[in-house]
């Protein structure tokens, strides 16, 4: 004789979990739909042509946040720029020549520490071996401290998007008599292409919004410069610098510039999800 | 696998003579060990020269074990090695000196599961051939077409010449591969179980296309398939536990085998 009641009750206990499951995702969400809501709410006013051509001004005059925006492009290329090749290197060696030798196990432990690491030390140790023997702020240690947290996020796709490559694609490839090198530049990179690609833009989407690291290095400016060896603006510090002053007309550029920089992220983060996609469907 | 002979009593037979033939490969006394695990022991066998030889028996014999000797594909594993000879147009290729990469270009190989490269059907075929040449682009474009004529694909793919390899169906991603090996080409093809990922259909078009290629190359095939041994072969080789059991004319192996094992085997009794 089947028991109705214990199959009542697992029905039961069923919708109770289901129900909070609900629950905990809807929290979920609605916080990040309140975050959205208030920055579209606060920002999308100033949202004017001048904030993309005007520089940022001095308390009670107009401006924008031009030099801000062009800055945070400029130190965002340089991380890339530096971080990703080394990146892309150290996780080739990693998936493709060293699989299980002591360097690969060592480096993958670093790399977990260095993704994990807050950006604040990042940015007190890029502080301590460039801008202080330097003698001043500049864009470079900035740009430096940003491809410190791209590496991590770099190493760790292409080792993992190179591991997801079958080695039969690799055995085919040496069949024709094909050198390792080109195994990995012509067959295992194009076949992990996407997953790759992916990897470098949410690194950039993770550097784009940091402020720690270019408090200590990159510090901001109030004027246009495109000075490498100089401080340089970016949105992130100008947020940070504008909202917490007791100036109404900076706090509305400071909202103004966390409604762009949160889309920017948000475009990104959904690009390299398209793009993830597309290298999965295939 | 049920009871085997006992070790000391394996026929340790000199290959029989190839009749008319002229030898490509002659494997002489072969070890093969993965790690400290001895798969061949002791293989000695003459490939012919643009024939076809199979290499049959149950899983796990070493077969194909065997067949990834004859390019070296197990050096890109750790611990595998072998010991022995085998002599590629009067050189050891089993040699430490040998090139690698030179000795694959001249030794191809095709797989039991289709392996298109991630790139349009043109360039799967492309690969291979300006790994070793530098070809004017319409050069290259007849080449191509070279290929896959003689693999029995153009007609099909020479529309969409620009698609993925990987977007064609499995019996036409297995032609391809054989194309891309084709158009390198080598003196001697293996072929490491090629139909039994496909249909019935695509198994016949590619056992057609054997019987085609073996005028120009020495093809080498493993087979779990008795009657594609017998179809496409002209000599066979039967392996039981990493030993080389009986090697003959192909007729001979399927009609008049010597060895009981041999006889087990081909009327289905054990394997």
């Amino acid at each position: 004789m089947k028991s109705m009641a214990l199959y009542a009750r697992r029905r039961r206990w069923s919708s109770v979990v289901m129900g909070l499951s609900v629950a905990a995702t809807a929290f979920g969400a609605a916080w990040l739909i309140a975050i959205l809501g208030t920055l579209i709410w606060n920002g999308v006013g100033g949202l004017t042509p001048s904030v993309f051509t005007s520089m940022t001004p001095p308390p009670g005059s107009a401006g924008g946040l031009a030099n801000a925006l062009v800055g945070s492009l400029i130190l965002t290329v340089m991380g890339v720029v530096i971080g990703t090749p080394i990146g892309l290197l150290a996780g080739t060696y990693m998936a493709e020549y060293g699989r299980q030798t002591w360097l690969t196990e060592v480096v993958r432990l670093v790399n977990d520490v260095l993704l994990s690491a807050p950006s604040i030390v990042i940015g007190l140790f890029v502080y301590q071996i460039i801008v202080a023997p330097m003698g001043h702020f500049s864009a470079w240690a900035g740009g430096v401290a940003l491809a410190m947290l791209v590496i991590p996020v770099v190493v760790r796709t292409t080792e993992n998007m190179l591991l997801l490559v079958p080695n039969s694609l690799r055995e085919a490839a040496a069949a024709l008599g094909a050198p390792r090198s080109t195994i990995i530049a012509r067959v295992a990179y194009r076949a992990a292409r996407a997953g790759i690609v992916t990897g470098v833009l949410l690194a950039v989407a993770r550097v784009t919004g940091e402020t720690a690291p270019l408090l200590f290095t990159a510090l901001n400016n109030q004027f246009w410069s495109l000075n490498p060896n100089a401080p340089m603006a970016s949105l992130p510090v100008t947020i940070f610098q504008f909202a917490l002053s007791p100036y109404a007309d900076w706090q509305r550029l400071a909202w103004t510039g966390a409604l762009i920089v949160t889309f920017a992220v948000l475009t990104l983060n959904i690009v390299a999800r398209l793009l993830s996609n597309i290298g999965t469907s295939k | 696998m049920n009871d085997a002979a006992p070790p000391g009593l394996a026929p340790d037979r000199a290959p029989s003579q190839l009749g008319g033939s002229a030898t490509k490969i002659t494997i002489k006394d072969l070890r093969f060990y993965y790690g400290d695990s001895l798969a061949l022991k002791g293989i000695s066998l003459p490939l012919a020269d643009r024939k076809v030889t199979a290499f049959i028996g149950p899983s796990g014999c070493g077969k194909s074990t065997l067949l990834r000797v004859l390019n070296r594909m197990y050096d890109l594993y750790p611990r595998q090695r072998a010991e022995g000879e085998v002599v590629l147009d009067r050189e050891n290729l089993l040699d430490p000196a040998q090139d690698l990469n030179l000795l694959r270009a001249k030794v191809g190989m095709v797989f039991q599961k289709p392996t298109p490269f991630p790139m349009t059907i043109f360039d799967n075929i492309a690969f291979g051939i300006q790994l070793y040449e530098r070809i004017s682009r319409g050069e290259l474009a007849d080449r191509v077409e070279a290929a896959l004529t003689k693999a029995a694909l153009w007609g099909e793919v020479k529309d969409k010449l620009g698609a993925n390899g990987l977007s064609i169906s499995g019996g036409q991603q297995q032609r391809l591969c054989i194309a891309r090996t084709i158009a390198a080409k080598p003196e001697v093809v293996l072929l490491d179980e090629p139909c039994s990922a496909l249909d019935p259909i695509s198994t016949s078009k590619i056992e057609e296309l054997i019987d085609e290629l073996k005028a120009e190359y020495t093809i080498v095939i493993v087979t779990h398939n008795m009657q594609q041994a017998a179809r496409v072969s002209d000599y066979t080789a039967f392996m039981y536990l990493g030993e080389l059991v009986e090697f003959d004319v192909t007729d001979k192996i399927f009609t008049a085998p010597s060895d009981r094992r041999t006889q087990d085997y081909i009327t289905g009794r054990f394997g």
